[in-house]
């Protein structure tokens, strides 16, 4: 059983909102009293998701959430966009793969750094991420 | 605009990071080191990211361009100072910075550089050497 305990929304729509986002990720990963280790992972997986979503979808919105497990405080993170989708998942979630012109890290990458990763895309109507990090773990 | 600085030493570039990095800024950087290692004949290029809290895919990506292109440049870059955490985080991520040498602090950044240049004129010497006994 996951409770929320504060919500926060944020629209991505050019370069400025990336670093602003990236500052509200971390004030609230501090807040909870998240480890280094952990923020670090955490700000570079956001870092990867908002960019994959400034470059195939022209942006998007992310919702920042503290959550609760009971005894574990994390962040969650929603990142929903209206750009094309992905047509097939399972191959965007292998090393090595991509579309752009990039090294195809950033999705295995990221569900590599944070602790809950879920994906859900439909072609033409866009595609929404949720990754979930705790503060110990 | 921002714009990171490049500075000069002697046969060395000596870049310090100082914000985390975005895109557009780290593309600029990359364009402009290339370009600074060609005015200025560099041998090395010395980079310090020991202010760098987040190295994502992109930003590895654009490190580990920077070492290949000054590489066919003639110039060796080590990059300095990376944070424990950041390290971490790029291993997990399957970014392993291959090809790039890294170095714990500055000061070990300038010796590692100097060695392998020192190398390298050393074999200069060396077949320059040959080449004058086979002349003679």
């Amino acid at each position: 059983m996951i409770l929320s305990l504060s919500k926060d929304t944020v629209q991505v729509l050019k370069e400025q909102d990336v670093v602003f986002l990236k500052n509200r990720v971390k004030e609230v990963a501090v807040k909870i009293k998240m480890g280094l280790v952990n923020q670090t992972r955490l700000l570079t997986a956001a870092s990867e998701l908002v960019r994959n979503m400034m470059r195939y979808a022209n942006g998007g919105v992310c919702q920042i959430e503290i959550v609760s497990s009971g005894r574990n405080n994390g962040v969650r993170l929603i990142f929903s966009d209206k750009g094309p989708g992905i047509p097939d998942i399972d191959a965007a979630m292998r090393d090595g793969f991509s579309t752009g012109k990039s090294l195809g890290l950033g999705l295995p990458g990221t569900k590599r750094l944070v602790n809950e990763f879920d994906i859900k895309s439909k072609v033409g109507e866009g595609t929404t991420v949720t990754i979930i990090k705790w503060a110990n773990g | 605009m921002d714009k990171i600085p490049i500075l000069r030493l002697g046969n060395f570039l000596l870049v310090t990071i100082q914000v985390d990095l975005y895109d557009r800024l780290a593309l600029n950087l990359e364009a402009d080191l290339v370009q600074m290692v060609n005015k200025t004949n560099a041998r090395g290029v010395l980079i310090d990211i020991s202010a760098v809290t987040i190295v994502d895919s992109f930003m590895g990506r654009i490190i580990g361009n920077i070492a290949s292109m000054s590489k066919i440049l003639d110039a060796e870059t080590v990059v300095v100072g990376m944070q424990p955490a950041v390290a971490i985080t790029l291993i997990e991520l399957g970014l392993p910075l291959k090809g790039v040498h890294t170095a714990l602090d500055m000061e070990r950044g300038m010796s590692l550089l100097k060695s392998m240049i020192d190398i390298d004129d050393e074999d200069i010497d060396q077949e320059s050497t040959d080449d004058d006994i086979i002349t003679q």
